[in-house]
């Protein structure tokens, strides 16, 4: 193995428009793509705008769209191209660009924050929480989250639908409330917050129609749809379509979190 | 141009729907080519009212049989609920649940949505519609009744088995033999259970509700085997969709005479 | 000059890892309103990096642990030159700050019956390490994140804005911190995004901005650790303490050059894997220094048996502390028996069935597998030294992380020196990361919500400078007088590449008399070429413009990364001398504090022969006697000067 040429499109601009630009870069053994962003940025541009950070899949900045597909410039080997593909780069196409590859996220901390936080239980205090690895198993594969946002790109809910954005939490966010709703402390109930009913009401779970695109992309392998969509999915329906649950919990009269 | 989705105007100005190389339409095209081809045939199937039964076997879609127009079968499924008003096939009274359960199976749903309905089409590729609101409000916001067309299913699961073992006959109401059809039912039989037990209402249902999984080591138990199974829920739905045409399918070989079932003993 | 948006808080936090964010919550929940402003996102800090987990001494996993003995091991580690009573503050509150991230909602991994699971770590006597599979710094940054947005949530109910007492000003950076005569008055920022400066002003500054492996060529570290904190408070006229202790950790990925210096992580070694040069040998069984000769195996069989039989086999030499690894590693390299990427192979594929070593090391299964297309169980990895770690730091008070001399200047984390002494404990470092975040965080709001008389002013002078400073880069500079005309401006990608190969050559893992004294002077050389560092394009998210920016930090903590390793004439910890290779007693008490030579602030110097930097030595303050109690006194004779042990 030697070095060769590679052709590249990378998209630059910014908000008041822009378009491909071509380049010709060398590329050695073993290289992934943002290796090859940053020699471009070194050697032929050296403002192109790119945000990066661990270059270990574990920090979740480097997103972007490879030849179409939302990744992780830092995880995507060279080796998966052939040597004479063009490498077509562009920025995530969900949120709005402020330049070149680098695009304004904000939308994802403005949904953070529409998640009601973690409610401690009122009569524990530190270092009397006891769980048991099986009951925070499901929660701890949610944690694995790096907030990439890749499947916030990826959702066609809101990158086809921008008026989607101010409804829709999206999979990141829409994980984050199941995350705390099998949390086996978490006390919203008792302090009158029905995580699965405000799922489907104010972070809209409806919207999700389950096409697992956030699953195919997430470079962590958390596997959203199945283990936090739709159980929330179902969760919401235990509140709101399923008079049986309803009927079961009002006869046993006890709070339904706590089962 | 600033078209809306990709298009927006604060978006990077990039005219392509999507950018990917790779063959994305394959899977969408070869999923609803799959499906469409199993609604042509069970379509002409559960009109035929014909050549679905041939001692000991009775095709899925017939079974159980609810009307007074179904063919006798010894020992079989066909209880005349619906008495002799009925005149259509008698398939269509039964087919209601099974297509339900997998109509709004969420494995189905993302295959239907994706392959017919485009929506999207793959991922990252731009989807043709001008609004979503996804199942939110009706007619999808129905897709929530799932649990109940599972609930359906497992009787309808039973009876299935029911049948099963009653292909342990031969001809002549015989117990005690066997022959190539009874194998083609015990396979359609177990795809139809792992199909069933591996959908995810059915998770939720034995385990998956539950916030405490240390107090309830059986059904944490039960969860952690229908996960299993959950895995697979995409290969179950077409192995066990594919395995009931086929069990259908030599019934009506059989009982249309193009072939005779051989017989082990 | 333009006019500069200004904003007044009373706590600025520097940095958004895991020290920042602890001390913006302490603040804000101190009633301070208190700004966080990072380089990056929100919730990218590099403290998700950190693997192994969180050194606390709960007791969780073996009672017989207790604050004591943390601060024993912590202090054997550090070699004694620990600044004995933040040691002593880290063990007594590790636990609490490790239970309250519960509260929060972290989710570690637990015990049987339910509590936090801990596990074993080089040179902590009990499993003491909370962790999270190894993803343990990622849930410590996101459980502080979850905790500033649950904090904003009640700020919003409260005032109908999230952001009015606890904002985080993300993708900004900090070029100065402003001064009004001693005290702090705030800090100069300009946003990443688009280039715009302002100014936050306030009287209390925590900095948080952690370490500074960029300096260096191979190093474990993001681009985001370019000792920017070390450098603000050097220009702020803090002194900075004992910079020559840097960690290498022994086993980084050598190739692919893309992910050069990721770690590996030890438990490698701990599970059978051995090192081998490129003849073949397991070259360790060369290296075992004589004081270690009784407590290791002599032969490969012996070794071999020890992981089956650890108490009647002495472990392999791969077991070796990290500092003798690596340099086992160093010393093969330069001989020429290193791998095709020079490194040494680090081999499990011939030690262990397949199936085992992914059950065993899944992460590191995948590491390889994923970012170097190897597969460790059927081929050796390449491995070689990096860059981890700076024990060293601004000097700062025990109890309040206040920095020495400069009035409202707090310092917390990596970047604060002491803690640590000369070398690091794996699991120490995120501990530390909180209960100095803490401190940090109380200490800055009380001194600013203290403050009687009129806060500390912004100087508009300091923040016209500080303007004409960072644009520099637009305007790079001409030919100096007597140069040759149309000399082209720097390219700042290329000064940062030869900074780090200088810093990796000539004050790497071995040092020497010689090659420090070349590296200071080829240090003079960059520092005059990167006032020309010049940059193309416009002032909106301009990665060369940002290099050229941080080029000014790096090469202030590496003059004094080189002139206090040229000081330190013994090796100890992370500071290893090949002119004078061993311990010495006597250095144990000596400090060394970096000032700036000229702390008016004045713009940076750029004579070749004097530098920017004053060295100052300075004796520590006796260990407590009740801490010392702690040790057995054949021990202490090891560590200690004669004159301390009858004192």
């Amino acid at each position: 193995m030697s070095s060769y040429e590679a052709r590249f499109k990378v998209w630059r601009g910014d908000a008041e428009g822009g378009g491909l630009e071509d380049f010709g870069i060398e590329v050695n053994d073993g290289e992934v793509v943002l290796d090859i962003i940053h020699r471009i940025q070194a050697t032929q541009a050296p403002d192109l705008a790119v945000r990066w950070n661990c270059k270990a899949g574990k920090c979740g900045s480097c997103s972007a769209e490879i030849n179409g597909r939302p990744r992780l410039l830092c995880m995507t080997r060279m080796s998966v191209f052939t040597r004479e593909e063009t490498i077509t780069v562009t920025p995530l196409r969900a949120f709005p660009v402020v330049r070149d590859l680098v695009t304004d996220v904000g939308f994802n901390y403005m949904k953070a924050r529409e998640v009601p936080a973690f409610v401690p239980p009122e009569d524990l205090g530190p270092g009397e929480y006891r769980m048991m690895q099986e009951d925070v198993d499901r929660s701890q594969e949610f944690r694995k989250c790096i907030e990439c946002f890749l499947c916030q790109d990826t959702c066609h809910v809101v990158r086809d639908h921008e008026e989607n954005k101010t409804a829709f939490a999206g999979p990141r966010f829409l994980m984050r409330v199941a995350e705390l709703d099998m949390h086996p402390l978490d006390a919203a109930d008792e302090s009158g917050l029905d995580r699965k009913k405000t799922a489907q009401d104010e972070h809209g779970l409806g919207y999700c129609n389950i096409t697992k695109c956030c699953t195919e992309v997430c470079p962590e392998g958390i596997k959203i749809t199945d283990n936090a969509l739709i159980p929330l999915k179902e969760r919401a329906v235990d509140r709101k379509y399923d008079p049986l649950v309803w009927l079961g919990d009002k006869i046993r009269r006890r709070p339904s979190g706590a089962v | 141009m600033n078209s809306g989705g990709v298009r927006t105007r604060t978006r990077a100005a990039i005219d392509a729907p999507h950018l990917r190389t790779d063959r994305w339409w394959l899977a969408p095209a070869v999923t609803a080519a799959g499906l469409l081809a199993f609604v042509v045939y069970s379509t002409w199937r559960a009109f035929a009212n014909s050549d679905y039964y041939a001692a000991p076997y009775v095709s899925p879609f017939y079974s159980p049989c609810l009307a007074e127009n179904c063919e006798p079968m010894r020992s079989g499924p066909n209880w005349e609920i619906f008495g002799s008003w009925w005149g259509l096939s008698p398939a269509l009274l039964i087919l209601i649940f099974p297509l339900g359960f997998r109509l709004t199976c969420y494995y189905y749903r993302k295959a239907y949505y994706r392959g017919f309905w485009a929506s999207p089409p793959a991922c990252a590729v731009a989807e043709p519609h001008k609004k979503y609101t996804g199942e939110t409000r009706f007619p999808l916001i129905f897709q929530n009744i799932h649990r109940y067309f599972f609930y359906a299913a497992v009787p309808v699961a039973g009876i299935l088995t029911y049948d099963t073992v009653l292909s342990f006959r031969d001809e002549h109401y015989e117990w005690g033999h066997m022959g190539l059809g009874t194998l083609v039912f015990l396979v359609n039989i177990t795809l139809i259970w792992a199909y069933t037990l591996s959908c995810h209402s059915c998770r939720h249902i034995v385990g998956g509700k539950l916030k405490h999984f240390s107090k309830h080591p059986v059904r944490y138990k039960a969860w952690k085997f229908v996960g299993k199974l959950n895995n697979r829920h995409m290969q179950l739905a077409w192995a066990s969709l594919i395995s009931v045409a086929l069990a259908d399918f030599y019934v009506y070989l059989v009982a249309s005479g193009a072939f005779d079932d051989p017989r082990f003993f | 000059m333009s006019v500069v948006d200004r904003q007044e808080w009373d706590v600025v936090v520097v940095g958004a890892g895991g020290a920042g964010l602890r001390a913006a919550i302490e603040a804000r929940e101190r009633g301070a309103r208190t700004a966080v402003i990072c380089k990056s996102l929100f919730g990218k800090a590099h403290t998700v990096m950190a693997e192994g987990g969180i050194a606390a001494a709960m007791g969780n996993v073996n009672s017989g642990d207790n604050w004591q003995v943390h601060f024993r091991d912590t202090m054997r580690g550090g070699k004694f030159l620990n600044q004995w009573r933040m040691a002593e503050l880290h063990a007594q509150e590790a636990p609490d700050r490790v239970w309250e991230l519960e509260t929060w909602g972290a989710l570690f991994d637990r015990t049987k019956d339910g509590r936090i699971s801990q596990r074993n770590f080089g040179g902590h006597e009990y499993p003491r390490l909370a962790h999270v599979g190894d993803r343990t710094g990622l849930e410590l940054i996101r459980t502080l994140q979850q905790k500033i947005v649950s904090l904003q949530q009640e700020d919003f109910k409260e005032t109908g804005d999230y952001e009015s007492r606890l904002k985080v000003y993300q993708e900004c950076t900090v070029t100065r911190i402003l001064k009004d005569g001693s005290r702090v008055s705030g800090a100069f920022c300009y946003e990443r995004e688009s280039g715009r400066f302002f100014v936050l002003e306030a009287p209390s500054v925590v900095v948080s901005t952690g370490g500074i492996g960029k300096s260096f060529k191979v190093t474990s570290n993001s681009w985001e650790y370019t000792g920017d904190g070390h450098a603000l408070a050097l220009l702020a006229g803090a002194p900075l303490l004992n910079m020559e202790f840097v960690q290498f950790h022994p086993t980084g990925m050598v190739w692919p050059p893309s992910v050069k210096g990721i770690l590996v992580t030890e438990s490698v070694r701990g599970d059978g894997g051995v090192l081998r040069n490129s003849e073949g040998k397991r070259f360790m069984f060369d290296y075992i220094p004589d004081v270690f000769k009784e407590k290791y195996a002599q032969s490969e069989e012996e070794g071999d048996r020890w992981y089956e039989d650890p108490d009647h086999n002495r472990r392999p030499p791969e077991l070796l502390p990290r500092d003798e690894v690596a340099r086992a590693i160093n010393s093969e390299v330069k001989a020429g028996r290193g791998s095709p990427h020079g490194g040494v192979f680090l081999d499990v594929s011939t030690r262990m069935p397949a199936e085992v070593i992914r059950r065993r090391l899944p992460s590191m299964y995948h590491q390889f597998k994923e970012l170097a297309d190897v597969d460790i169980t059927a081929e050796a990895m390449e491995v070689g030294p990096t860059c981890h770690y700076v024990m060293g730091g601004i000097a700062v008070e025990s109890d309040s992380a206040s920095a020495r001399g400069v009035p409202g200047l707090f310092a917390a984390g990596e970047v604060a020196g002491g803690m640590h002494g000369s070398n690091r404990l794996g699991g120490n470092s995120l501990s530390d990361l909180l209960v100095f975040g803490r401190r940090a965080g109380l200490h800055a709001a009380q001194y600013a919500t203290g403050l009687t008389g009129a806060r500390p002013l912004v100087d508009e002078v300091q923040v016209d400078t500080a303007a004409a400073e960072a644009l520099r880069p637009f305007s790079a500079e001409g030919p100096e007088p007597g140069a040759e005309n149309g000399r082209p401006p720097e390219n700042p990608y290329t000064l940062h590449q030869e900074l780090q190969q200088t810093m990796n050559d000539l004050v790497g893992i071995i040092r020497r008399e010689a090659e420090m004294e070349a590296a200071l002077e080829k240090l003079a050389d960059l520092r005059v070429r990167a006032r020309r560092a010049g940059v193309e394009g416009h002032r909106q998210f301009n990665p060369g413009w940002h290099l050229a920016l941080d080029l000014r930090n790096m090469l202030l903590v590496s003059e004094c990364v080189a002139r206090a390793a040229l000081e330190r004439t013994e090796s100890r910890g992370g500071h290893t001398r090949e002119d004078h290779p061993t311990m010495d007693r006597a250095w144990r008490r000596v400090n060394l504090l970096c000032q700036l030579v000229d702390p008016t602030g004045g713009l940076a110097a750029t004579d070749p022969v004097r530098g920017q930097i004053d060295l100052v030595r300075e004796t520590t303050e006796p260990i407590r006697p009740d801490l010392l109690a702690l040790f057995d006194k054949e021990e202490l004779v090891k560590y200690l000067a004669e004159e301390e042990l009858y004192e």
